[in-house]
C-alpha cells in the first residue's frame, strides 16, 4: 500500500497558508530599504503629440526625485526587435516614453518618482502635460470593409486553413441553412492584484525586479535587451501572483519604467498601476463573427463557413485562433473560414484566458444552435450526429478526444433528457421561463520546452524548481505532487519553487501548458536524482538493490524498493546518511516527443449545460445552473483542476450577462474602467456549478498524460447561457453580454 | 490625492465652526465617497473635517410616533435596527440593496444623501463635465449613458443620483435637519436634492458649511403594503439601472394612499406626487398601475444608450405596485430581491 501516490489526489493547496497569513509576498510588497515611488502619468487623449511637459513645477515639490518623460528618457536600445517579447505579435512594440507620440488613450506618458507614495502621486495630479491632438479612430464598425489578412502572428498563431469542399455552393444547396453575425465587445484581464514592479536597485549596478508577470525569463530577456543588462545582472522574480489571465504574458509597462527610474537614480523603485491604468495595456478584442450554417436532410452539417473580424492597434498585428477551432469541432466537408484584423488608435490586444477559442466558440456555439433549431433537432442530438472522428483541419486522428463521453455524462448529470424543445415550453413554480442551452468547445495541448532542478538534502527534505508561473491555479501544489509521488516523499517532504530566473528555464505560464511541460521536466529531474539515489544506494553494505537497473525499482513510502519484491527496500534517508553526502543534486529538462506526436492532433474537449431562469418582464436573467464535463487527460489534481473550471465557468457566466468594457468613441476611451462600473459576478450571481472530469488516457500528449485545464473550461459556457436565453424566452441575442436592456 | 489637514469634531458646533474656518474644507463621515473622489482628484479639498464621531448616531422614536435616523448612525445600523426593520421595512429593503456590507458597515445615514454621481464622466478627469468642472460641458450627451437620467435632466447634466436608501426615503418624505452657521433648521426632504438646470455643480440645498444632523421620519410608515424593486447589471454592488420604492395603503382592495419614487432616473430621487394622487381611491389592479405607470414616465426622454430605462422604469413601476399591493414584501437582514 503506497501512501506517496499524490498525482490525481485533490491536494489542498500548498501555497495556501502562506497566502492566507500574508506570508505570500506580492510584487508590490518587497520592502527593500531606500525603497522610492513612482506615479504613473496616463494621456488623456488618444491620438496626437505631447507639445510639452511643465516637470519644473512637479519638481520643485519637495521629496519628488524626478519626472521621467520622452524629454529625458535616456538613449535605449533602438531596434523594435529589442522590445520584442517571447509573446509579442508582428509589428513594432509599444515603446513607453519613447517619443512624443501618443498612440492610444491611457498611454503612459510620465513616470513621477518620490520619496513617498504620497507625494509621488500627488505630484502626478499637478504634473501638466500640453498635447497636440489628432482625429483618432477607435470605432470598429467603421472599419468593416478595411480589414486584413495578418501576414505575422505571434507564436502559437495559426493563419486558417485553405477551404475544404465546396462551401459556398453546399450551403446554397443545403435544406436547412442559418446565417448570422455575433458581437462581443473588448474585455479587459482584471485581476485583482494590480500590476506592480518593485526594482530593487543594488550597490553594484545589479537589478532585482520583484514584477507580476506570467513569465520571469521573458521579462529578464526584454530588460537586458533594451537596458543593456547583462543577465546575470537583472533577476526577475514573481513567486505569486493575484490572478494574470493573460495580463501577465507580455512585460507591461510598470516594469519598464520601474527599471529604467532604479537605474537612472540608482535607488529601489516601486511603481504600482492604478485600477483605471489596468485598462491600458492589452484586452480581449472586439470582435465581429459572421457564420453560415447549411445542413442536410439527416442533420449532417452539409456547409459551415466562419469569418471573423477584429481589432488591433496601429502598430502591432495581434492574431488569435478565432476560427480555425470551427473546421475540427464538427465533421463537416465543406468549409470555408476567414480571419481578418483592422487597425485602431487603441493599444495592442492581448491574449486573455483561451484567447481566440473563448470568442470562435460563442459564435460557433450560438450559431449550431441557431442551426440546430431550424433543422428541427434537439441540440444535443444535432452535436453528436456531426462528432468528428478525427481533426479534419490537419487531416489527423486526435491523441484521445472522449467528447462523446463529455456529451453523455454531462447531459446525464445535467437531467437534459427532460428538456422540451420548444422555446418558451418550460417555467418554474413562480411562473419564469426557464431555458436549458448547451455549448462546448476545443482547446490545444501543447508542451513547451522546460527545466527543472532537484536537490535533496541528508534530513530527506526534496526541494525542487523550475522557473515557472503561479497565476493561482495551483502549479505549486502539482509540481509538489509529481515530485513528490516520483521520488516516494510525502508532499510535506517536499519544496517546489519557481517564478525566479535564478532557477532553471520555463516557459511563460499561458495556453494552459504548464501542467504538461513544467510537469514533465519536474518528473524527468526528479527521476534522474533517483538514479543517483539509487546508485548511493547500491554503494550501502548488504544493499538488497545491488544489480538493480532503475526500472526495477520503485520509490515509494521514502523508500526504494525493488518492483517484484517489496520486501528488499531501503529507506532514503538511511541511503543519504550512508553516502555521507550533505545534498544530491540533478537536472534535467522535458522536450515534447515530436516523433511520437506528430501522427496525431492533440486537443482538450468540454461540453457545457447551462440553464436560466427569466423574469420576462423585467429582463433579469439568472444562471441557476451550469454542468461543465471535461476532457483534458489525466487530471493531476481534483480540486486545484475544479477550481480552475469553476473561475472558467464565473468568467463564463460574466461574459455572457455583463462583461464589457465600454468606450466613448468621441474621445477613443474606455470609460467604465474601474471594478464599480466593469462588471463581473459577484457571489449572489453565482448559484449551481458542476464540474465533470471525464477519464481520458493519453500517452501521446506527454509523459503525464496531461492536457491542460486553465481555458477549456471557459469555452461555451456564454454560448451555453446565450443558448438557454433563446430557449426561455425565444429571444436570439447575437451580441454579448446579454443585460437587462437586450431583453425587453 | 491632495495634502490635507484633518480635525475630528467633538460636537456639531465644533464641526460647523471648524469648517467655517477653513477655506476649500469638508465634512466626512464614513468616507465611502469622499475618499474615492479624492483619489480620483474629483474633490481636493484641503481641510477634512470628520463627523464620524458626533454624537449623532442614536436612532429614536420621536414624541409625534415618527422615528429619528442620526446622521451618523451607519447604514447597517439603521437597516438593521428593530424600529426600521418592524416600522420601515421599506427603508431597510432599500438600504440592504446598496452597496455592500462593508460599505454600509462605514457609510452614514448624513452621507448617504450626500453621496455623489456615479456618472463616468464626472469620474474621469481626462473629460468634461459640467458637474465636476462647470462650464466644460457634458460629455454623457451624445456620449454613452447607459446609466444616466431619463427625467428633469438639462442641457448641462444627465447625471443620476446613486442612493438606495434616498428612494425610500423619497417616499416615506422625512425632513432633514440641519445645523450651520446660520443655526439649524429642517429641510422637506424632497426640497433636499435638487434638478442640475443650470447648476449641475450643486446636488442639494444645503447652504455652505450647514452640516446634517438627523432625518426624522414621519409616523406613517407603510409596513404593510411596501415594495423596493432594484434592477441592475448583477445581483450585487453594482448602482440601479431603475429602482422604485412603492408604498400603498389600501382598504379591501382601493388604494387610500399612496408613495411612489424612482431610482436611476433623475439627478435626484425621483418622487412623483401627481401619480401618488392618481393611485388614491383607485383599485388596486394592473390597469391602474399601467396608468400610473405611464403618467411617471410621460416626460421621460432617452438620451440613446439609456432609451431602454423608459420601458423598463414602465414596468418596474407596474411590478412594484404590484409587489406592494400584494404585501409579499418583508423586512430582511439579507437582500433576497435579485434571487432568482
Amino acid at each position: 500500500m503506497s501512501t506517496t501516490n499524490h498525482i490525481g489526489k485533490p491536494t489542498s493547496r500548498v501555497d495556501g497558508p502562506a497566502k492566507v497569513t500574508g506570508a505570500a509576498r506580492y510584487s508590490a510588497e518587497y520592502n527593500v530599504p531606500g525603497l522610492t515611488y513612482g506615479w504613473v502619468v496616463s494621456s488623456p487623449i488618444a491620438k496626437g503629440k505631447i507639445t510639452r511637459v511643465h516637470a519644473d513645477e512637479v519638481l520643485a515639490l519637495p521629496g519628488v526625485l524626478q519626472v521621467f518623460s520622452h524629454e529625458n528618457v535616456p538613449s535605449l536600445a533602438w531596434f523594435d526587435r529589442s522590445y520584442k517579447d517571447d509573446v509579442a505579435p508582428g509589428g513594432s512594440p509599444f515603446r513607453p516614453l519613447h517619443d512624443n507620440e501618443v498612440k492610444f488613450s491611457q498611454q503612459p506618458v510620465a513616470l513621477v518618482v518620490a520619496e513617498s507614495l504620497e507625494v509621488a502621486r500627488y505630484a502626478a495630479s499637478l504634473l501638466r502635460l500640453e498635447y497636440e491632438e489628432d482625429k483618432h479612430e477607435t470605432d470598429l464598425e467603421t472599419k468593416r470593409d478595411e480589414g486584413f489578412e495578418p501576414g505575422r502572428g505571434k507564436t502559437g498563431w495559426m493563419p486558417p486553413p485553405p477551404p475544404r469542399g465546396n462551401p459556398d455552393k453546399a450551403w446554397e444547396e443545403a435544406p436547412h441553412r442559418m446565417e448570422a453575425e455575433y458581437v462581443h465587445g473588448a474585455q479587459h484581464h482584471n485581476p485583482m492584484e494590480l500590476f506592480a514592479t518593485t526594482a530593487e536597485y543594488h550597490a553594484d549596478g545589479k537589478i532585482t525586479a520583484y514584477d507580476k508577470t506570467q513569465g520571469v525569463y521573458n521579462v529578464q530577456q526584454y530588460l537586458t535587451k533594451i537596458f543593456g543588462l547583462k543577465k546575470d545582472d537583472c533577476r526577475v522574480v514573481n513567486e505569486y501572483m493575484g490572478g494574470g489571465f493573460g495580463a501577465g504574458l507580455r512585460p507591461q509597462y510598470q516594469v519598464f519604467l520601474a527599471v529604467l527610474a532604479a537605474l537612472e537614480l540608482k535607488r529601489s523603485v516601486r511603481v504600482t498601476l492604478t485600477r483605471q491604468q489596468m485598462f491600458s495595456f492589452g484586452h480581449r478584442p472586439h470582435t465581429l463573427q459572421y457564420l453560415k450554417l447549411g445542413t442536410n436532410a439527416d442533420g449532417t452539417l452539409a456547409a459551415l463557413q466562419h469569418h471573423a473580424l477584429h481589432e488591433t492597434s496601429q502598430f502591432e498585428d495581434y492574431t488569435e485562433n478565432v476560427v480555425n477551432w470551427s473546421g475540427m469541432l464538427y465533421q463537416c466537408d465543406n468549409v470555408k473560414l476567414g480571419y481578418q484584423l483592422a487597425k485602431l488608435d487603441v493599444y495592442t490586444p492581448l491574449d486573455m484566458r483561451a484567447p481566440g477559442a473563448a470568442t470562435g466558440s460563442i459564435g460557433l456555439e450560438i450559431a449550431m444552435d441557431e442551426m440546430a433549431y431550424a433543422a428541427g433537432l434537439d441540440p444535443l442530438e444535432f452535436r453528436l450526429r456531426n462528432y468528428a472522428e478525427q481533426d479534419q483541419n490537419l487531416k489527423k486522428p486526435f491523441s484521445s478526444k472522449k467528447l462523446r463521453d463529455c456529451y453523455h455524462q454531462g447531459a446525464a448529470r445535467f437531467g437534459w433528457e427532460k428538456r422540451t424543445q420548444a422555446p418558451r415550453s418550460m417555467r418554474d413554480d413562480a411562473g419564469k421561463l426557464i431555458g436549458w442551452g448547451i455549448g462546448g468547445g476545443v482547446w490545444d495541448a501543447t508542451q513547451q520546452k522546460s527545466a527543472a532542478k532537484a536537490s535533496i538534502t541528508a534530513d530527506g527534505h526534496l526541494t525542487v524548481s523550475s522557473a515557472a508561473g503561479e497565476n493561482g491555479t495551483g502549479t505549486y501544489t502539482i509540481m509538489t505532487q509529481i515530485a513528490a509521488e516520483t521520488l516516494g516523499l510525502p508532499i510535506e517532504a517536499v519544496t517546489f519553487k519557481l517564478g525566479d530566473t535564478d532557477l532553471p528555464e520555463a516557459p511563460v505560464q499561458g495556453g494552459s501548458w504548464t501542467a504538461a511541460s513544467v510537469g514533465t521536466a519536474v518528473k524527468n529531474t526528479c527521476e534522474a536524482l533517483g538514479e543517483k539515489l539509487l546508485k548511493l544506494a547500491q554503494k550501502m553494505e548488504g544493499s538488497p538493490l545491488k544489480g538493480a537497473k532503475l526500472e526495477d525499482v520503485e520509490f515509494v513510502n521514502g523508500q526504494i524498493r525493488l518492483r517484484t519484491d517489496a520486501s528488499q527496500a531501503v529507506v532514503l534517508r538511511d541511503v543519504l546518511q550512508a553516502s555521507g553526502e550533505t545534498k544530491v543534486e540533478a537536472d534535467s529538462s522535458a522536450m515534447p516527443d515530436m516523433l511520437k506526436q506528430q501522427p496525431y492532433s492533440m486537443h482538450s474537449h468540454n461540453v457545457v449545460f447551462a440553464e436560466v431562469k427569466v423574469d420576462e418582464e423585467l429582463g433579469t436573467v439568472h444562471v441557476t445552473r451550469v454542468v461543465n464535463a471535461v476532457a483534458a487527460g489525466h487530471i493531476l489534481n481534483l480540486k486545484t483542476a475544479r477550481s480552475q473550471v469553476l473561475g472558467s465557468m464565473v468568467w463564463g457566466i460574466s461574459a455572457a450577462l455583463m462583461e464589457e468594457t465600454v468606450m466613448d468613441h468621441k474621445f477613443g476611451r474606455y470609460m467604465n474602467h474601474n471594478y464599480a462600473e466593469y462588471h463581473v459576478p459577484v457571489n449572489a450571481d453565482i448559484h449551481d456549478l458542476d464540474v465533470l472530469f471525464v477519464e481520458e488516457e493519453d500517452d501521446i500528449v506527454n509523459p503525464l498524460g496531461v492536457k491542460g485545464i486553465g481555458e477549456v473550461g471557459l469555452l461555451g459556457v456564454a454560448a451555453a447561457i446565450a443558448n438557454a436565453v433563446y430557449h426561455a424566452t425565444g429571444k436570439r441575442v447575437r451580441d454579448l453580454p446579454i443585460m437587462i436592456d437586450k431583453l425587453l | 490625492m491632495n495634502p490635507f489637514t484633518y480635525h475630528r469634531a467633538t460636537a456639531v458646533d465644533d464641526a460647523v465652526r471648524d469648517k467655517a474656518g477653513h477655506s476649500n474644507a469638508a465634512y466626512i463621515g464614513g468616507g465611502t465617497n469622499l475618499i474615492d473622489l479624492m483619489k480620483e482628484n474629483v474633490e481636493r479639498p484641503t481641510h477634512l473635517v470628520s463627523v464620524g464621531k458626533l454624537p449623532l448616531a442614536a436612532i429614536e422614536n420621536l414624541p409625534d410616533g415618527g422615528l429619528r435616523l442620526g446622521a451618523t448612525a451607519t447604514n447597517a445600523d439603521t437597516a438593521w435596527n428593530d424600529e426600521v426593520k418592524s416600522r420601515y421595512p421599506l427603508l431597510n429593503q432599500a438600504i440592504l440593496a446598496g452597496a455592500s456590507p462593508q460599505l454600509r458597515n462605514m457609510a452614514t445615514n448624513g452621507g448617504n444623501l450626500l453621496q455623489r454621481t456615479r456618472c463616468y464622466y464626472f469620474y474621469d478627469l481626462a473629460t468634461p463635465c459640467n458637474k465636476r468642472e462647470p462650464g466644460s460641458g457634458c460629455s454623457a450627451i451624445g456620449g454613452y449613458n447607459r446609466i444616466h437620467a431619463i427625467l428633469g435632466t438639462s442641457e448641462a447634466c444627465i447625471a443620476t443620483h446613486p442612493s438606495d436608501m434616498c428612494v425610500a426615503l423619497a417616499a416615506l418624505a422625512p425632513t432633514v435637519r440641519v445645523s450651520g452657521p446660520g443655526g439649524e433648521r429642517s429641510i422637506a426632504f424632497e426640497e433636499f436634492h435638487r434638478l442640475p438646470g443650470d447648476q449641475p455643480e450643486k446636488d442639494n440645498t444645503l447652504e455652505p458649511g450647514e452640516l446634517i444632523v438627523s432625518l426624522d421620519l414621519p409616523a406613517k410608515s407603510f409596513e404593510k403594503n411596501f415594495s423596493y424593486l432594484k434592477l441592475r447589471d448583477r445581483s450585487s454592488y453594482a448602482f440601479a439601472l431603475i429602482s422604485v420604492a412603492a408604498a400603498l395603503e389600501l382598504e379591501g382592495n382601493t388604494i387610500t394612499d399612496a408613495r411612489l419614487a424612482l431610482g436611476g432616473v433623475a439627478h435626484k430621487p425621483w418622487r412623483d406626487q401627481e401619480a401618488e394622487n392618481m393611485l388614491k381611491g383607485q383599485p388596486a389592479t394592473a390597469e391602474t398601475f399601467a396608468r400610473v405607470a405611464a403618467k411617471v414616465l410621460e416626460n421621460a426622454q432617452g438620451q440613446g444608450s439609456n432609451n431602454f430605462k423608459i420601458e423598463l422604469a414602465r414596468r418596474a413601476i407596474v411590478r412594484a405596485l404590484r409587489q406592494a399591493a400584494e404585501g409579499s414584501q418583508t423586512a430582511s437582514d439579507v437582500f433576497l430581491n435579485s434571487n432568482p
